[in-house]
């Protein structure tokens, strides 16, 4: 069986990228395979990659306030280029706002305070359903 | 060194690693009292180990600066009077990230961003509006602003000259600091070496034109938050600041023509003792460099003056009063290291913006342990302390040898385009987060005395979520009122200047003036220079 793939971004103008790439680190000792895009990502270039990559799930990173605009993009992004990845996103997402991203399509959400091991988790969870 | 023999085999260090023993005592100060009087000497006084002044804070007071900024100008505004009528000192402009990156509030990458992490600046007539009634010839204002400092100072002059106040009259600091957004804060647009060149052209222009205001601030800060250690931040900063000060004196200008006006931004996190030393280090540390690199001949050329704001990743979402315990160390620390201007972070800010209640308390933070605790009464009170006289000196040693590798691989600017000390900087981080994880590094609230249902998130401030329409609204307006002609031949002009590698300040104040708006003039640089992709992370 084939390790999970996945893609991790940061899409919007946010530049705290701390959390993203100790995320990606983690989930990489952990075995996955890490794409990581890197900043200021457009929603059309994750969908792309998301395909591109054959990836099992998608992370977005935000910290700015702005996620629940920029997880609509991104999903719709995804939708039209037929990807079929689960959508996590990361960041300083207040309880209320995870609430809306789950009803926007949003797999899983990250907020503040989330330790380590739990987002490794969630995130391999999301990439092998099956398997977690 | 001494360690009591068979006990205790994990080694206590600082956050830094610095390894700590149980006790210090006099055999611990290096080259005994002698040697450490002429590492110390008087505050005001070099090496200005013990602060910048000789009187510290019986003559004044540090500068109490709330970071702010929100939604549109007039919103940003109200907040800076709520502030100054509850005794604040001095203005500190969060600008919002299009804003931050040379976009428009209608560009397509600004969508969802306008407003949001501070104010939504697009025009001269939005500058002023940020002042309305402030007196720009009173008030000192810091702008943290970075790839768009140079257009930004430009709409700042524009603003103050409608209030009818002079260049000469202005009081703040420009952050201007673009190598540590490569570095860490990653807010940068241009190439390093364009960026560079903006960077001068801003410090060179105002050493001409405003005597009293600070072009730079040479900030280890955001290097810090990203996941170094004192010591890594404090080397990385002077990095920097050999960096600038090589690219102005490369053009010409005597360092005593700039270097006086040079700021610096640190960090204050909980290790107590650890940051006083390196307050106290970075004083001696850029003594050393203005003296022996730069031959500085003026004493307040290598005189080192700086801001301190607590670290937000010290902040946890988790039981979040307890922030208001942790800022109040690191306000003491930043009093004790001698700052001259400082920040409180608001008790809620791992969530969001703060609210007026969080930054009242940040404020008050600030006015408690200036007015209630009598640590302002001599000046550098922990001088002598053989424990932090040890941690001065080691501090000093271990940011040296950061530097040392900095300029082995050909100074600050190669480095960052190497990816080199961004790596260190997520090796570092990776390893803090481990430790958390592990319970290594105790955090109340979030490995140790966690409370179940602990995550305060009741009293979020809301920002307006109509701005972004409005502030769009408000520049297509702008756009279509103003002389068409007279703002084209003034970006034309921009573009000239830009081309021709002079300096770009007098181009852009008269774009401002004419009407141009930050993406219009932002847009000149990036089609001379292209915009800068990072390297791998790994």
């Amino acid at each position: 069986m084939r390790r999970p793939r996945l893609v991790l971004a940061k899409p919007g103008l946010d530049g705290h990228d701390r959390g993203i790439k100790v995320i990606a680190m983690a989930l990489r000792d952990a075995g996955a395979e890490v794409v990581y895009l890197g900043l200021r990502v457009t929603p059309a270039q994750i969908a792309a990659a998301a395909v591109a990559e054959d990836a099992d799930a998608v992370g977005i990173s935000v910290l700015s306030g702005a996620h629940l605009p920029i997880a609509e993009r991104v999903l719709t992004a995804m939708r039209a280029a037929g990807a079929s990845a689960p959508l996590a996103v990361g960041g300083t997402i207040p309880a209320r706002d995870a609430e809306a991203l789950r009803r926007l399509g949003v797999a899983e959400v990250f907020g503040v305070g989330t330790a380590l091991p739990d987002a490794v988790r969630g995130m391999l969870r999301l990439a092998r359903p099956a398997a977690a | 060194m001494t360690t009591p023999p068979g006990r205790d085999p994990a080694p206590v260090t600082t956050d830094s690693g610095i390894p700590v023993a149980p006790v210090y005592t006099s055999a611990d100060v290096a080259g005994g009292a002698q040697a450490l009087e002429e590492r110390l000497g008087l505050p005001g006084q070099p090496p200005f180990t013990r602060g910048p002044y000789a009187s510290m804070y019986r003559g004044q007071l540090w500068t109490m600066r709330q970071f702010a900024g929100f939604g549109s100008p007039e919103e940003t505004n109200a907040r800076f009077r709520f502030l100054l009528g509850q005794g604040q000192t001095a203005l500190s402009v969060a600008f919002d990230l299009p804003t931050q990156l040379g976009y428009d509030s209608d560009h397509d990458m600004a969508g969802g961003e306008v407003g949001r992490v501070g104010v939504a600046i697009d025009t001269a007539d939005d500058m002023a509006g940020l002042f309305a009634g402030l007196p720009l010839d009173k008030l000192s204002v810091n702008f943290t602003i970075n790839a768009t400092a140079p257009v930004i100072l430009a709409l700042f002059l524009v603003a103050a000259e409608r209030q009818g106040v002079r260049p000469d009259q202005l009081t703040g600091t420009l952050q201007n600091d673009i190598l540590k957004e490569f570095l860490a804060r990653k807010a940068y647009v241009f190439p390093p070496a364009p960026s560079m060149r903006l960077t001068a052209d801003v410090v060179e222009y105002a050493s001409g034109v405003l005597p009293r205001f600070n072009p730079i601030s040479v900030t280890g800060y955001h290097a810090r938050e990203a996941g170094c250690t004192a010591v890594q931040e404090l080397g990385l900063t002077m990095a920097s600041a050999v960096a600038y000060c090589a690219e102005l004196t490369g053009r010409g200008l005597a360092f005593d023509a700039f270097a006086p006006r040079l700021s610096f931004h640190f960090a204050t996190t909980l290790d107590l003792f650890e940051e006083v030393a390196k307050l106290r280090a970075a004083r001696r540390l850029w003594y050393r460099i203005a003296t022996g690199r730069f031959g500085a001949s003026d004493p307040a050329s290598a005189r080192l003056r700086f801001f301190s704001g607590n670290a937000g990743t010290t902040m946890t979402a988790q039981q979040p009063l307890n922030n208001v315990i942790r800022s109040t160390i690191q306000c003491l620390g930043a009093v004790l290291g001698g700052a001259q201007s400082i920040h409180v972070m608001g008790y809620d800010e791992a969530f969001e913006l703060p609210s007026e209640e969080a930054v009242t308390l940040s404020l008050r933070t600030q006015q408690i342990i200036a007015l209630e605790t009598g640590v302002t009464r001599t000046a550098d009170p922990l001088a002598g302390s053989f424990f932090v006289e040890h941690l001065t000196d080691e501090i000093e040693a271990g940011a040296r040898e950061v530097l040392r590798e900095i300029d082995g691989l050909g100074g600050a600017v190669k480095a960052l385009e190497q990816g080199v000390p961004q790596r260190w900087i997520t090796e570092a981080a990776y390893s803090a987060q481990q430790r958390l994880a592990s319970g290594e590094s105790p955090k109340v609230g979030v490995n140790v005395h966690v409370m179940r249902g602990d995550f305060g998130e009741a009293e979020l401030f809301e920002p307006d979520p109509g701005i972004e329409e409005r502030q769009i609204e408000r520049t297509r307006r702008h756009r279509a009122a103003r002389d068409a002609t007279a703002c084209a031949a003034a970006l034309r002009g921009l573009e000239r200047d830009t081309a021709a590698g002079r300096n770009v300040m007098p181009a852009l104040v008269g774009a401002a003036r004419a009407g141009a708006t930050v993406g219009e003039m932002s847009e000149q640089f990036r089609r001379a220079f292209g915009e800068f992709r990072e390297p791998s992370p790994w």
